[in-house]
């Protein structure tokens, strides 16, 4: 009787508002997979199907064919790719200042790069789009790998400090003192052990740069266009061609999706920590 | 004399000289150069009439920016429509994050898969998130007009996207969900924080659930909750790609907040102004980020 009970129970207070809080997060995505690969005839139909009656990947085809997907992807991974070797190098070394210096002002400095992050997007939007006109660098990678990257440097360096205050610092230490110094001993030592929080951190770099679009739309012309604006720029005059739209959509998400799951465990990790602490 | 045993001396205690700085000094010269140069950037801007449409006005003109801003109604609707969106927005996601981190925090075949899965919103491009949701809303062809219909809620179809009355409620459930995983991230680190022997003591006390969920759950999770909101209020409100890509800020701006107007603005390239309401946005926004900051600030003492 008793057993029964806690199955009911499980079902009413687990199972059920699981799968209802799951069907809401995860419909948009069926529904985005289930229009990418429906003909158009059925898209625009008088009903609504719910699995297409005809599968088709024509969407998918015309997308590198006649649209040539292909460039904003490659534009998009130039630059996450840059932003996240740019990114990782300056936070590390930022990090490893915090975590393993006493100095003045460091306290000051670290809540100084959270500062950075709070300031509205749109605020620094115009100026430095009058700033990279200037310098003729506006609608060059170069405007995007500038901005991502320092709006991943703050969470960047409080992640990776996290990480490092949880290596012990015994190993340097003794390092040090059997006559290494400290680049050595930062190389030989901390860094292997450092490689899989370095991964995660680049995946949260990585995943900010290829996703963003409020800088892309303005700081990208038709030449250096990236997979945010593409998709956006699907939209014509015409309407909006809604197979194309979510083929696209599915093609972006895939490689962060791909990331994120290998490196979710100790991104989650590292970002929950700032928060739960204290 | 017997020389002195070598000391093992602690990293923190060695002298630091001036390596943290130049360990510091790339990432800093970075954000400076990218962040706080443009901000005072703005600061200046906002008192120019610089709109890039007409080059040769551009001049400065004093308070006139901000002048017109404190007149302009579209401006105190947009603000009222941030607060709302921000009010309604942020506080779904933190219900539904609870629910979903209380879920999670159970024993169950699956978990882990069922918490990546859960976590793909927030992995998602705003700009994809606005353009799914405005397919399902579609007034012609969207889903969720056929759900309702076969559901007998509704008889005809609505162009949720396209009416007044509509529009703002579905960008505020599109923006729900988005921020649903994030919350539900953060609190389940901080459920599996709380000790168990606390539990496991109101048992015998014969304490009920929702007593142990309001006098040992919410308490523990205070700091969590207060950190993880306020972080979620300031990117809510400057988030501009769901909405921009859901209905642009229309219909008749009944769906344009603060940051969307700016966007708007800044497209339509009338810089100076755009600054002025962008700085106004800032100093809003700064009523959120100051306890943030003086409590990460005090995180970084402990």
């Amino acid at each position: 009787m008793e057993r029964r009970q806690s199955v009911i129970s499980r079902i009413l207070f687990l199972f059920l508002p699981l799968i209802l809080l799951l069907l809401f997060i995860l419909f948009p995505f069926y529904w985005t997979f289930v229009t990418s690969i429906k003909p158009e005839m059925e898209l625009y139909g008088k009903t609504v199907t719910y699995w297409p009656r005809n599968v088709t990947f024509d969407a998918y085809k015309s997308l590198f064919v006649d649209y040539n997907f292909v460039k904003p992807m490659i534009n998009s991974f130039i630059v996450a790719a840059t932003t996240t070797v740019v990114t990782l190098t300056v936070a590390t070394l930022a990090s490893y200042a915090f975590s393993r210096y006493r100095f003045k002002g460091r306290k000051a400095l670290m809540v100084m790069f959270l500062t950075n992050n709070m300031f509205p997007t749109v605020l620094l939007l115009i100026p430095l789009y009058a700033i990279m006109r200037k310098l003729g660098i506006l609608y060059t990678p170069i405007a995007l790998v500038l901005a991502y990257t320092t709006f991943t440097i703050p969470f960047s360096v409080w992640l990776l400090n996290g990480y490092l205050n949880d290596l012990p610092m015994s190993l340097e230490e003794a390092a040090l003192v059997d006559g290494a110094n400290r680049p050595q001993a930062f190389i030989r030592i901390v860094l292997p052990i450092l490689i899989p929080c370095l991964v995660a951190t680049g995946v949260y770099i990585f995943m900010n740069a290829w996703n963003e679009y409020t800088f892309a739309v303005m700081f990208t012309n038709e030449k250096s266009r990236t997979i945010p604006v593409s998709l956006r720029n699907l939209i014509g005059q015409l309407g909006v061609q809604w197979d194309l739209l979510t083929a696209g959509g599915i093609i972006t998400i895939i490689p962060v999706c791909v990331m994120f799951f290998f490196a979710q465990k100790r991104l989650v990790e590292g970002l929950t920590a700032g928060a739960v602490k204290g | 004399m017997i020389p002195k045993p070598k000391e093992v001396r602690s990293l923190h205690e060695r002298k630091a000289g001036i390596w943290p700085y130049l360990l510091v000094a790339p990432a800093l010269l970075i954000v400076v150069a990218v962040v706080f140069i443009p901000v005072l950037n703005a600061i200046l801007m906002s008192f120019q009439s610089y709109d890039l449409r007409r080059p040769s006005d551009i001049a400065f003109i004093g308070f006139n920016n901000y002048i017109a801003v404190f007149k302009d109604t579209l401006f105190w609707q947009s603000v009222l429509r941030t607060v709302i969106w921000v009010v309604f927005g942020v506080g779904f996601q933190f219900v539904f994050g609870f629910c979903l981190a209380l879920l999670l925090n159970k024993n169950f075949k699956g978990r882990g898969l069922v918490r990546s899965v859960s976590l793909i919103p927030w992995v998602t491009p705003g700009v994809l998130i606005g353009l799914m949701w405005r397919w399902i809303y579609d007034g012609s062809y969207g889903v969720l007009n056929d759900l309702l219909m076969k559901m007998h809620i509704i008889e005809d179809p609505i162009p949720f996207l396209a009416r007044q009355g509509t529009s703002f409620p579905a960008v505020i459930v599109t923006i729900i969900w988005q921020g649903i995983p994030f919350f539900a991230i953060m609190l389940l680190a901080g459920l599996q924080g709380v000790p168990h022997e606390l539990y496991e003591a109101a048992d015998i006390d014969g304490a009920n659930v929702f007593s142990k969920f309001f006098h040992i759950t919410v308490p523990c999770l205070r700091n969590t909750i207060y950190v993880t909101t306020l972080l979620r209020i300031i990117w809510v409100a400057n988030s501009v790609d769901v909405i921009y890509n859901m209905t642009g800020g229309g219909p008749a701006y009944a769906t344009q907040t603060l940051s969307v107007y700016v966007f708007n603005k800044a497209n339509a390239l009338n810089l100076g102004y755009s600054s002025t309401m962008s700085i106004m946005l800032t100093l809003i926004l700064l009523m959120v980020a100051i306890p943030y900051l003086k409590t990460m600030f005090r995180n970084q003492e402990a």
